[in-house]
């Protein structure tokens, strides 16, 4: 491993104010259902750290909040695309980051989601290798067999669980 | 001899550096106990540690040496010869020069030099300290606790032996502490050295002492510290804080003022960088040293600091409100300009000419004062001229309103201009205003900005305190021209105020708002008429009440005006100015007292009793009459309502009584001498009551409920004189209008009660009312009939009858029967009244009743109150066995009729146990005097847990089963957790049953929820951890079933929350259940809600993380 971070001095974003959502009634909609949407997952990873920075992604903006799309129109699965920036286009961490976002929607969201997980389009190097192992499933539960890199993947997510 | 060879070890143990910490402390402990209780002398341990005192090795002779300063240091208070004293500081004050054993050395003389009495160090041993000191220590070189430790000592010296500076010999005692304290950065010895600095330079004041050639050198070591620029956490063992570290390092700068040359210009230029915290730290410290060093020092920086202020309060003061009378400007809450004012404030009143003379003189008023008479309204004012105005309104109001000499100044240079301004003639001659010639009052030459500052000129003369006497004589002399300024001034303004609230003549809401806030400052002013002439007072209060009644449509405008009316009512009372007071009566308070009744004005009914409260709150004496009009209203309405039959009436009433319950029997309590009121109040119900015809045809709930309210507690806030008056003219009434005899045989009041009149109901709820709200002391006549008739309709389920029953078992005195009269009624007999027939009609009301008796009882202790426990539990599996309807479980389709399995009557013997334990604002508790025995809950709970096992282990039907867990989490849920946790272990697996069991049903949530409640209380607690270790897997199972009940969200959020919480106990417990669990979980993962969702995501991470 190369000494030294990737990017040494990223830019620091100011984190956005949680969007309050409006107090249900408790009684009146007992059993009505809210569903999943693109704030929810957006919580899901605001806080994930980056790999080799003290900051949230929120506020590297590697990921906001319109960056989550929610597609409900097959009815029997739905799909969430959760498209994110790398701070540097020759970012080494692209793929944890991603693996990262992976794990922690895995865990988080119901197995009827399907989630596509792609770097933004002209923001890295080597997109199209990055998306492909993303999205294959093998690999990413052959990285999951690697104790170092659950072990990464587990610091990066600690904060997100608080 | 064994305590000898003993005490001889612990030294060893100490000494030797291979031992623990802890084994090093307790030795320390017991060598210093030993000492203490003198089974050794200091003598003897001096010589047993001869060696290790003076050893060549050096550890040792530190370790020996720590060991002896360390035994000092906690024997301050143990008495010592003075001899002892002397041969040891003799010795310390040597070893000061040993640099490898230093720390005990210090330690010793610190503690030797603290001492307060019982053998203290002479001042030629403290010299010989302070000599040693200077020669042999080399501070900065120290580690930091050594540091901390030499600082202690040199504070100790200075602030005990102060002549040590000039001691010892050539000035270089100084010399060597500004060597000590240069550089320094700990900011735990940071404190210390601004200590030492400033008892330093306290020690001589005087230009000729010893420090004062130093003074130079010591402001530049302590200069560069300021600002004081500190962010670490507190968390690190240090408690010192950035505040601690500024008030310090001021309290050294103003601790001489040899040092102002240094410090003002130092301060002035901080003032004006660009730190906020810098600013705030440095115009406090300008503020304390002004007061430190004086008028004549000051005075040389009186320009300086002027313009900086100057500069400060524009740059930070506030944003101007776009809109004049939305404004919250007196809301200062930012910290700058806050400090800026209040050192301004201390700047004029420090010395009464220069620096008012600055800013009569400044420019840039100047300029501001030209300018603004060209805009006539608020909004015209260019946002950077709106801001000067706003700041320099504040500014005339701060300097003017420190000292009268200071608003003497400022009033005559500025008033005459603004009045030039406002185009009013100050021409005594003239009464009149210049302006008022035909209509236009509004002339083009009005402007805002003048009126403005008028305003704040006047408030600070009204703020200005200064005795009646005192104005009188300025008034009259004639040489303080201000006075008769002021004076001349009001008039006309008062005038031009109220111009702009004439209804012909609309004027904007900014200058509405002026107005009123314009009349406000005008009729607050001090010295009786002599400002303000009376008959122009009562022009302020007529505009003001004008506002109140007409202008409800502008909220702003409308709570300024009461507020303005409320203020000078209680200033007013304040000042006892009788001749104010009397017009203030006439003009304002019977205005409003009238509202109430007349419908002239379309004021909403909200807001008049908003005005009539706020205004009846300023004093006692307006509360008098509005509570008479009030009193009055309300009776004339009953008669119309219950006489005429006018039901329309009854809402407007109902509110008024709710606004005397509410709004102003509280104020009355918590102000002396209004129980007179309450008393008339509740006689004059008493008699309209009585006045009332045979048939009344109203029976309006919400009326009763408010009279009801009213009445209980205007009785509860009575003393026990007037609560005897009250009842027993509310007897009387009571006795002579109802329909049926009192006292009233057995054996009729069943066919009497079935032809209840609505006026019955009344008198009787009422009469009710009052038992409620009595005193234990408070005597009933006739106990024995009213309890039977209260008995009699509890039975027929007249709830408040048994609240009223329940009061008065609770209330009466056990003892009282012995000593005096037959007829008192004695709590056995009411008791034994209750049970006397079994024919307790078994609706849902006469139980609910039994429940409030029992709570009267249970809240006293007495043990009775079992009897009705037991009939309350038979009623309850009485009519849940007997129950015909199958029972129905649980599916999404006929929750509602799941509802309707219970037979009522088991159900509202369940739910007795709820009113039996919940606390209640109805009656019974500390606002109605009830008796409280302490822990009666936890009492209560130990009764009944084993009833209710056993029931729940013997009772057949399913059923009845879970009738009993409902009565059981009643129970549980109010009990303290303190004492469940005691019976965690029993309770527990209880609980547990519970909830599986409750869950079936979905009209249970609420008991479903509350049981979970106290299962998370055991669960977040450590003791009660215990239990639930022992069953971990029972829980588990029932929370994992709970996660999926469908009736109530907050169940399966805190089931779910319960499930991370056990996450936490030991492994081989909860190891087991991990895959249910995550199984569980990851359905909750896709729950309808999102906090359940979120919940969820936390528990599998927890559970996942275990393994």
């Amino acid at each position: 491993m190369v000494s030294g971070l990737i990017n040494a001095n990223p830019v620091v974003y100011e984190k956005k104010e949680r969007r309050q959502r409006p107090a249900s009634i408790p009684d009146a909609d007992e059993y009505s259902a809210e569903a999943i949407d693109q704030l929810e997952v957006f919580d899901h990873v605001r806080d994930i750290k980056d790999p080799e920075h003290p900051y949230s992604l929120e506020e590297l903006k590697v990921i906001s909040e319109d960056a989550i799309e929610v597609d409900d129109r097959r009815s029997y699965v739905s799909c969430f695309r959760v498209t994110f920036t790398p701070t540097v286009e020759h970012c080494s961490m692209a793929t944890v980051i991603g693996l990262c976002l992976r794990v922690k929607l895995m865990r988080s969201l119901p197995s009827r989601y399907k989630v596509d997980i792609r770097v933004a389009p002209g923001t890295h190097a080597t997109e199209a290798a990055v998306n492909k192992q993303l999205n294959d499933k093998e690999r990413i539960a052959a990285a999951l067999e690697n104790p170092n890199l659950v072990d990464m993947v587990d610091e990066c997510l600690a904060p997100s669980y608080a | 001899m064994a305590e000898a060879s003993q005490f001889n070890r612990h030294i060893e143990s100490y000494v030797d550096v291979s031992r623990s910490s802890a084994q090093q402390g307790a030795s320390l402990d017991a060598i210093i106990s030993l000492l203490k209780n003198d089974v050794v002398t200091i003598a003897l341990l001096v010589r047993d540690m001869d060696m290790y005192l003076t050893t060549a090795d050096n550890v040792i002779r530190a370790r020996g040496i720590l060991l002896l300063g360390e035994t000092l240091m906690q024997l301050h208070s143990k008495p010592l010869e003075n001899s002892t004293v002397h041969s040891l500081i003799t010795f310390f004050t040597d070893r000061l020069a040993d640099w490898r054993a230093l720390r005990g050395a210090v330690v010793g003389c610190l503690a030797l030099i603290r001492r307060k009495s019982f053998g203290v160090v002479s001042a030629d041993d403290a010299v010989a300290v302070a000599r040693s000191y200077v020669q042999h220590l080399q501070v900065q070189s120290l580690a930091q606790h050594d540091r901390k430790l030499c600082f202690e000592l040199l504070e100790c010296l200075l602030e005990r032996h102060s002549h040590v500076v000039t001691s010892v010999q050539d000035h270089d005692f100084v010399y060597g502490i500004l060597a000590a304290i240069d550089g320094e950065k700990d900011p735990q010895c940071l404190m210390l050295t601004f200590h030492i600095v400033e008892l330093l330079v306290k020690a001589y004041p005087h230009s000729s002492g010893p420090v004062s050639s130093y003074i130079s050198d010591i402001f530049s070591i302590l200069g560069c510290y300021f600002p004081i620029h500190f962010t670490h956490p507190t968390t690190e063992g240090t408690d010192v804080t950035k505040d601690d570290l500024s008030t310090a390092l001021m309290m050294a700068f103003a601790a001489t003022p040899l040092f102002e040359p240094f410090a003002v210009p130092l301060l002035l230029e901080k003032l004006s960088s660009s730190l906020p915290s810098a600013k705030v730290d440095s115009l406090k410290s300008l503020n304390y040293c002004a007061t430190k060093y004086g008028t004549d020092r000051m005075g040389k920086h009186a320009k300086a600091i002027w313009s900086s202020l100057k500069d400060t309060t524009y740059a930070t003061g506030p944003e101007p409100p776009s809109s004049f009378s939305l404004d919250s400007q007196d809301a200062m809450e930012n910290e700058i300009p806050t400090e800026a004012f209040g050192l301004l404030e201390k700047m004029t009143s420090l010395d009464n000419g220069p620096f008012v003379s600055l800013i009569t003189s400044d420019e840039d008023i100047n300029t501001v004062f030209n300018t603004i008479s060209s805009y006539n309204s608020y909004d015209k004012i260019p946002l950077h001229n709106k801001r000067r105005l706003l700041v320099i309104g504040h500014i005339l109001y701060v300097s003017a309103q420190s000292s009268v000499s200071s608003c003497q100044k400022i009033v005559e240079c500025f008033l005459p201009r603004l009045m030039e301004g406002l185009e009013l003639s100050l021409d005594s001659t003239s009464s009149h205003l210049c302006n008022s010639n035909g209509n236009g009052v509004l002339s083009r030459r009005t402007n805002f900005g003048s009126l403005y500052l008028s305003i704040e000129l006047l408030k600070a003369c009204r703020d200005l305190r200064i005795s009646k006497e005192d104005l009188v004589c300025r008034i009259n002399s004639q040489n303080d021209t201000w006075c008769c300024l002021l004076q001349r001034v009001c008039g006309p303004l008062s005038e031009t105020f109220s111009s702009f609230l004439e209804k012909n003549e609309p004027a904007n809401d900014d200058y509405l708002c002026l107005a009123v806030k314009g009349l406000q400052v005008l009729a607050l002013l001090p010295g009786g008429n002599l400002l303000i002439s009376n008959s122009t007072f009562e022009v302020i209060l007529g505009k003001l009440v004008s506002v109140v009644l007409e202008d409800s449509n502008k909220i702003y405008l409308w709570r300024l005006a009461l507020k303005a009316l409320v203020d000078i009512g209680r200033f007013i009372e304040n000042f006892d100015e009788v001749d104010k007071e009397m017009r203030y009566i006439n003009v304002v308070v019977e205005k409003f007292a009238h509202l109430v009744s007349s419908t002239e004005f379309d004021l909403p009914l909200r807001l008049k009793l908003e005005a009539l409260s706020n205004v009846g709150r300023s004093s006692l004496k307006y509360m008098i009459r509005i509570l008479l009009k009030l009193e009055e209203v309300i009776t004339t309405n009953l008669i119309a309502i219950y006489v005429e039959g006018n039901i329309t009436l009854a809402k407007t009433t109902s509110q008024l009584l709710e606004c005397y319950s509410t709004e102003l029997i509280p104020w009355m309590q918590s102000n002396e001498g209004s129980e007179e009121m309450l008393l008339r109040f509740a006689d004059s119900i008493w008699k309209t009551i009585e006045s009332l015809p045979l048939t009344v045809c109203v029976n309006n709930k919400e009326l009763l409920d408010a009279m009801i309210k009213v009445m209980k507690l205007a009785v509860a806030c009575c003393g026990v004189e007037s609560q005897n008056l009250i009842v027993n003219k509310a007897y009387s009434a009571f006795s002579s209008i109802t329909s049926f005899p009192i006292p009233l045989e057995e054996f009729k009041l069943t066919q009497e009660i079935d032809k209840l009149s609505n006026r019955d109901d009344l008198v009787l709820s009422l009469f009710a009312s009052v038992v409620i709200g009595l005193h234990p002391q408070a005597e009933v006549p006739n106990l024995r009939s009213i309890a039977h008739v209260f008995r009699g309709f509890f039975l027929k389920g007249n709830v408040i009858a048994a609240q009223a029953y329940g009061s008065m078992v609770n209330k009466l005195n056990p003892k009282s029967s012995v000593t005096e009269t037959l007829e008192v009624f004695t709590l056995e007999q009411a008791i034994d009244m209750i049970f006397s027939k079994d024919s307790l009609d078994s609706s849902d009301d006469a139980i609910t009743g039994l429940a409030w008796i029992g709570k009267g009882l249970l809240m006293r202790g007495h043990e009775r109150v079992k009897d009705i426990v037991m009939l309350l539990l038979k009623c309850l599996l009485e009519y849940g066995k007997t129950s015909s309807l199958p029972l129905k479980q649980y599916s999404s389709d006929n929750c509602h009729e799941a509802n309707e399995c219970f037979p009522s009557v088991a159900e509202s013997a369940a739910d007795a146990f709820q009113i039996l334990v919940r606390d209640s604002d109805l009656c019974l508790n500390r606002e109605f005097h009830a008796m409280v025995r302490p822990l009666y809950k936890q009492r209560f709970f130990s009764i009944m847990m084993p009833l209710l096992e056993s029931l729940i282990v013997n009772s057949e039907s399913p059923l009845s089963r879970c009738l009993v867990y409902r009565a059981f989490g009643h129970v549980i849920s109010e009990t303290p957790l303190v004492a469940i946790l005691n019976d965690a272990k029993k309770l527990v697996s209880l609980l547990v049953n519970g909830m599986s069991m409750l869950s079936n049903y979905a009209s249970e949530k609420d008991g479903l929820y509350s049981l979970l409640l106290v299962l998370s209380g055991i669960l977040t607690d450590n003791t009660g951890q215990e239990a639930v270790i022992e069953n971990a897997h029972i829980i588990v199972n029932c929370l994992v079933q709970l996660i999926g009940y469908p009736h109530r969200m907050l169940v399966r959020e805190t089931a779910i929350q319960c499930l991370t919480a056990m996450s936490q106990l030991p492994y081989t417990k909860i190891y087991p259940r991990r895959i249910q669990v995550l199984q569980a979980v990851s359905k909750a993962l896709d729950d309808p809600k999102r906090v359940v969702r979120q919940e969820a995501v936390k528990c599998r991470q927890a559970w996942a993380s275990i393994a």
